[in-house]
């Protein structure tokens, strides 16, 4: 850089403005960065642990034991296959949105030190969970197949990408999520216990375990459900692995509407809190 | 007046307040919150104004401009607003209100390590620690080398650092925070911890990598890193400039003044405690009862330039008469080297029970900056008083006009001797 020549544009350091921005931008002009504290998420999360990454892929199946043991009698018409499957496809997208949710919520917080003596895009630590629990989720999904494979069940090639998108609502859903959770973590510690309740009955409400179809919702209750846009990656995501009943595309439009919606709030929420959480935290 | 061009940093009238309590406030739950609000809608419901908070300044318009290239020393008592100065520019904290303008890329580096995980390997950590700083990664890769090597941890990179020493984390935190370029290098306390040799390094090591036109930030209660480092001196006061100038002067004025203690260059000696554990029998029936510092204009004070002349004041306790005396004061560094010892030899004296004075004049003192301790020892016809440490005073380098500060070296040495330098010759083999 030829400082001595060129003239930079100054910085200019002003009290916070009002005006709402997503700080997408910056984010992306740090997106090494964004790189770098997801790679130390993972690290971290696996040190010194005897099973390491193997832990990925427990947590589903965990979730696919107990529901087939507790459902699964009242599923045997699942119309592709058997229940376990049903249940560990939910599982695996639903514990992506779960564990990003969980993590984002605490990165403020929990990188306080951080916070308080090193300028970044504030963003980049509920981001940086998210894209880590994508390394988890790809795992999780190797397993999903092969559980398949066992079951004889095998993925539609033209069909198995379009889980791609549901997995991006899942993550920009756990983006606005958690980015909400996260600067209200830093003001209010109850936080840490809303959580848990929070996703606890979300679950309930995301086809995790169940399908929408075999819930034989009424109306409204039948189109408010799509309003949740967790059912919208629940249902897609089975979908896209599995077959079956397709959902509606209106429903889906439904799904990631209310999910922009979150992602976008949650952001603004985040960024006009974010200059006061060095002086909060 | 200096047009923008010159400037890195303008800051102007730059305020921070903080609402006292807040952190309490804030931290309390989201029902207290919903009480809060509550009340605060009764109270407006009433029309009653609502309860003023109290608030602190941590800065209360702050106003400068460093040039580009200068070294600006940023000094303080404990909440003088330092580090909030510090943490604006660097962008961790808001203004309240003010702004500041800053031409070029900011480095800070308002603590060695940020975000160094004790379960990742060193590699690991140096560059997620140089990430965080603001660098690249493949400039990390094209330095790993050197600051592993600068560390001087290269058989343990791929341990996690809860294996290393504590001095070895820190080396390797310091490492990575010498390697950084930015065009503005913003720092805090960061170089008071570590040792001496290594902190030495670093400074070197960042004066060698900038090379010209680097402007760098420095906030230090260390006053011979402010003089012998900056080419001016901020002095910050209850959030506001109290001075603005030159280094030396400046640092005379803060130290001098109330800054460091109410009686600056003064010890009182009269507690017998002082004497505990000294390993030497003496007599105790004349005791030092105080010492002071003075310099030439006789004025108290804990801190010298180099060469400028120190006197040792003494005050005596005797009970007894006694027709000699001697006074031997030992001069230590702070790692206990003994530089030097100033002895009276045997004086013919009449010493008679109650107080007494003595002064010891060092017209030009050959000390290098750093700190020093004061040993008394006090010897009439048998060994009468020793004490150690009476006294800690500092000797601070004053920059040859025109010099570039930077390139004065702190590590020649605990004296300076009188020294005489022949012409370069050239061409006229002289080997007998």
């Amino acid at each position: 850089m030829e400082a001595a020549t060129v003239r930079v544009e100054a910085h200019v350091i002003k009290p916070a403005p009002r005006r709402p921005r997503l700080g997408l931008s910056e984010v992306w002009r740090n997106r090494e960065l964004l790189w770098f504290f997801a790679w130390r998420e993972l690290k971290v999360r696996y040190k010194q642990t005897l099973l390491g990454v193997v832990w990925a892929v427990i947590q589903p199946i965990m979730y696919m034991v107990v529901f087939t043991l507790f459902f699964g009698r009242f599923f045997e018409t699942y119309s592709v296959g058997p229940y376990a499957l049903l249940a560990l496809s939910g599982s695996v997208i639903w514990l992506f949105f779960a564990n990003s949710v969980t993590l984002a919520a605490g990165s403020l917080v929990g990188n306080a030190s951080l916070l308080t003596k090193v300028y970044f895009p504030r963003l980049l630590a509920p981001l940086a969970p998210i894209i880590a629990a994508l390394v988890d989720l790809a795992l999780a999904t190797l397993v999903l197949l092969a559980v398949m494979a066992g079951y004889g069940v095998f993925p539609a090639p033209q069909r198995v990408w379009t889980a791609i998108p549901f997995v991006l609502l899942a993550a920009g859903t756990a983006a606005g999520v958690g980015a909400w959770l996260a600067a209200l973590n830093v003001k209010y510690r109850d936080v840490r216990f809303v959580v848990p309740v929070l996703l606890q009955l979300w679950l309930f409400f995301s086809s995790v375990f169940i399908t929408f179809e075999a819930l034989n919702l009424p109306e409204p209750w039948a189109t408010l459900y799509w309003l949740n846009p967790m059912a919208g990656v629940v249902e897609g995501f089975r979908w896209a692995m599995l077959g079956g009943v397709r959902p509606e595309l209106w429903h889906i439009v439904l799904a990631s509407a209310s999910g922009l919606v979150v992602l976008v709030s949650g952001l603004v929420y985040f960024k006009r809190l974010e200059r006061t959480f060095a002086d909060i935290v | 007046m200096q047009t923008s061009s010159d400037l890195a940093v303008s800051v102007r009238d730059l305020s921070k307040t903080y609402r006292l309590g807040e952190r309490d406030v804030l931290h309390g739950s989201l029902r207290d919150a919903i009480v809060r609000g509550a009340r605060a809608a009764l109270h407006l419901a009433r029309g009653a104004a609502r309860p003023d908070r109290e608030e602190l300044a941590a800065l209360g318009g702050v106003s400068f401009d460093v040039p580009r290239g200068e070294v600006l020393g940023i000094i303080g008592r404990n909440g003088a607003g330092k580090t909030t100065l510090l943490k604006i520019l660097s962008g961790v904290t808001d203004p309240t209100s003010g702004e500041a303008l800053v031409w070029g890329r900011a480095g800070a580096l308002l603590e060695v390590g940020t975000g160094f995980h004790p379960d990742l390997t060193g590699r690991e950590n140096v560059f997620f620690n140089g990430a965080i700083l603001g660098m690249k990664r493949r400039e990390i890769q094209r330095k790993f080398d050197e600051i592993v090597e600068f560390a001087e941890v290269e058989r343990f990179i791929d341990t996690p650092v809860k294996r290393y020493s504590s001095g070895m984390q820190l080396r390797l935190a310091f490492a990575v925070a010498a390697h950084l370029e930015p065009e503005i290098l913003i720092v805090d306390e960061v170089l008071a911890v570590g040792d001496a040799a290594f902190q030495r390094k670093c400074l070197g090591k960042m004066g060698e990598v900038s090379g010209q036109g680097r402007t760098v930030l420095l906030v230090s209660h260390n006053m011979s890193a402010i003089t012998s480092l900056a080419t001016r001196c901020l002095w910050l006061d209850q959030g506001r400039v109290r001075d603005l100038g030159d280094p030396a002067q400046i640092v005379a004025d803060y130290l001098s003044g109330d800054a460091v203690s109410a009686q600056p260059g003064f010890a009182d000696l009269s507690d017998p405690k002082l004497r505990d554990g000294v390993p030497k029998q003496t007599s105790k029936e004349v005791l030092f009862d105080w010492v002071r510092l003075v310099d030439d204009e006789h004025k108290p004070s804990d801190v010298f330039f180099e060469g400028d002349p120190l006197t040792i004041e003494l005050g005596l306790e005797s009970t007894i008469d006694s027709r000699r005396l001697e006074v031997l004061c030992f001069v230590r560094s702070l790692q206990g080297v003994l530089v030097f010892t100033l002895t009276s030899g045997l004086l013919e004296v009449d010493l008679q029970p109650g107080p007494a004075e003595l002064s010891v004049t060092i017209p030009r003192n050959q000390l290098r900056s750093g700190r020093y301790t004061l040993d008394l020892y006090l010897l009439t016809a048998q060994p009468q008083d020793y004490l150690l440490g009476a006294k800690t005073f500092e000797v601070v380098v004053s920059p040859e006009p025109g010099g570039d500060p930077r390139r004065v070296r702190d590590d020649l040495g605990l004296v300076s001797v009188a020294q005489e330098w022949g012409e370069l010759r050239q061409g006229t083999p002289n080997r007998v």
